[in-house]
């Protein structure tokens, strides 16, 4: 029974950090048919923004000595800005592009914020303690979870409720539906679209950052490459979603969430090093029967 | 009284001719109907007509001011709304959501576009499809929800790009009669498009026709029933030199 359950906790957390991940990348994709590679080095940047710049293993803190109700704030507000930057600075430009072209300039902007971190920071992962309280185990049923995992899928369900309540109750959340499903009609209806896309960025970016504060928690460590992983996952949990869903990322967020955590408990030992095969192999079975994504959307089969 | 006219509207994409010099003239509470054989240019006039597409010369006049490099939400304000065909709603958002969305992007508050939305709805006769997905709809029904979407904000002129394209016999009375009524009861001036030739000849006081880019005929009913010239071009010698190439490439892309 313990067991079982910690392997459903294990589950739920790592799918809520694949879904809030697979989030940021179809809010922007619903808006502006842009797959955005940077994603993963926006939530390692939001990681950096609490060191002050050094090239050793021992993490100089700087703001991650605020208190956590400043501390939270301030790192979702580096990663909704640093986002909303690169929208003004680079991807504005390619808004008239295909998407192959803007899929690119993703790729080297996501360079670009890299080796910026690897100038400052040099690539050896470095230890920092953040919001070293989490870490605590809780008992459940008998289960022992680690309270961060805990508050992860908490957070990530009242992510999920709120979103989806901003997106059905606001303004800016119905202009923001219509121009995801098909953003040249709701521009020419006269909906604002560079605040549509702003304000996409924005939360994207935060999520991102929402990304990051549970990663560097859970790792202990900050590492120029830790978004990569965490990205390639949402990437495909957006494909195998549907391009553009929102509902369907998250679903996909999750169910390659339960297949690694499922994965790494059954399969032969010898196995679990190349669990990762495995669980691309469901993906490409996934895709084999519904190429379309679990739930499709519309406005990806009729551009205009 | 407000009108919209088209004053010598060339429109030549790669120095082919879609358009040649079409003048035509709207005025609120009038139905001017538009045909033509495929390929004639009525979709590339109504373009140009709400700002999708730039004139090559000549212009388009509100009420005698040119509306020069306006963008289509700016002439949607200034009150130039249109249809497109096959309607293209916001197939995922409820009915509701489709006319709200509208009215907030002609810069009401949530508040005032939910009601005018609500009465809009009520107005045509289908406030019963509010809540509905608007990608779940009938045909026909997908066609009113667009019209009525396209009457938010009360627009003085609104065009109608084929509405009645694959309707039945009955459907297209019901349509018509849902045309008759924008123009008397909201005094709108509307621009009809379509190829059933019966119900333009039946529903608007004056047409215009459209053949190669050019008008070749305007007058009332009777006189296009009598028409030399539109014969011909219904029966097919002059659509032989169409464009049809050309035709595709200036319409809104699908």
């Amino acid at each position: 029974m313990g067991q079982i359950l910690q392997v459903v906790f294990d589950a739920l957390s790592l799918g809520s950090l694949y879904a809030l991940a697979a989030l940021g990348i179809a809010l922007i994709f619903g808006v502006m048919k842009l797959v955005n590679f940077a994603h993963g080095d926006v939530i390692a940047f939001s990681v950096f923004a609490l060191l002050w710049p050094s090239v050793d293993a021992v993490a100089i803190i700087f703001a991650g000595n605020l208190p956590w109700f400043l501390l939270i704030p301030f790192v979702l507000a580096i990663g909704a800005g640093l986002s909303v930057l690169s929208e003004i600075v680079v991807f504005r430009r390619f808004r008239r592009a295909n998407p192959a072209t803007m899929m690119i300039a993703s790729f080297a902007l996501g360079f670009v914020i890299r080796y910026f971190l690897l100038m400052l920071f040099s690539s050896r992962p470095k230890s920092i303690s953040l919001l070293p309280a989490l870490s605590q185990p809780v008992e459940i049923f008998g289960a022992r979870i680690p309270l961060l995992q805990l508050i992860t899928i908490l957070i990530t369900m009242a992510v999920l409720i709120g979103l989806t309540a901003f997106l059905r109750r606001t303004r800016f959340g119905l202009e923001m539906r219509a121009a995801a499903e098909n953003f040249t009609m709701a521009r020419m209806l006269g909906v604002r679209a560079n605040r549509v896309i702003m304000g996409a960025f924005a939360l994207s970016g935060a999520l991102a950052a929402a990304i990051a504060l549970i990663l560097g928690s859970q790792t202990g460590t900050a590492n120029i490459m830790m978004g990569a992983n965490v990205m390639l996952m949402a990437f495909i949990a957006t494909v195998i979603g549907g391009m553009g869903s929102l509902a369907g990322a998250v679903l996909a967020g999750f169910l390659l969430g339960a297949i690694a955590t499922v994965m790494q408990t059954i399969l032969p030992p010898d196995a679990r090093a190349f669990r990762d095969a495995f669980v691309y192999g469901a993906v490409i079975l996934v895709l084999i029967f519904r190429p379309q994504g679990i739930l499709s959307a519309r406005g990806t089969k009729e551009r205009v | 009284m407000s009108v919209l006219h088209a004053d010598k509207v060339s429109v030549a994409f790669a120095g082919l001719k879609a358009l040649a010099e079409v003048d035509l003239t709207v005025s609120s509470g009038q139905i001017l109907g538009l045909i033509g054989p495929n390929g004639a240019g009525k979709t590339t006039l109504v373009n140009v007509l709400t700002g999708f597409q730039a004139p090559t010369s000549g212009a388009v006049l509100l009420d005698g001011a040119p509306l020069t490099g306006l963008k289509p939400h700016q002439l949607r304000r200034r009150g130039i709304a249109r249809t497109f065909q096959g309607g293209r709603l916001f197939k995922d958002l409820p009915v509701l959501d489709n006319l709200e969305v509208t009215g907030v992007g002609l810069g009401q508050s949530r508040r005032s576009a939910i009601a005018e939305a609500e009465a809009m709805l009520d107005w045509i006769g289908i406030a019963d499809l509010a809540p509905r997905i608007a990608g779940t709809l009938p045909y026909t029904d997908e066609r009113r929800v667009a019209i009525g979407r396209a009457l938010m904000g009360k627009p003085a002129f609104l065009l109608l790009d084929e509405p009645a394209a694959g309707m039945s016999a009955q459907e297209s009375r019901d349509l018509a009669a849902l045309i008759r009524r924008i123009a008397a009861d909201m005094g709108c001036g509307v621009l009809l498009i379509e190829h059933n030739v019966g119900l333009v000849l039946d529903l608007c006081h004056d047409i215009v026709v459209l053949d190669s880019g050019a008008v070749i005929e305007t007058g009332d009913p009777a006189a296009i029933r009598a028409s030399e010239k539109v014969r011909h071009a219904y029966m097919g010698t002059a659509a032989e030199t169409d464009l049809p190439i050309l035709e595709a490439g200036l319409e809104v892309a699908e």
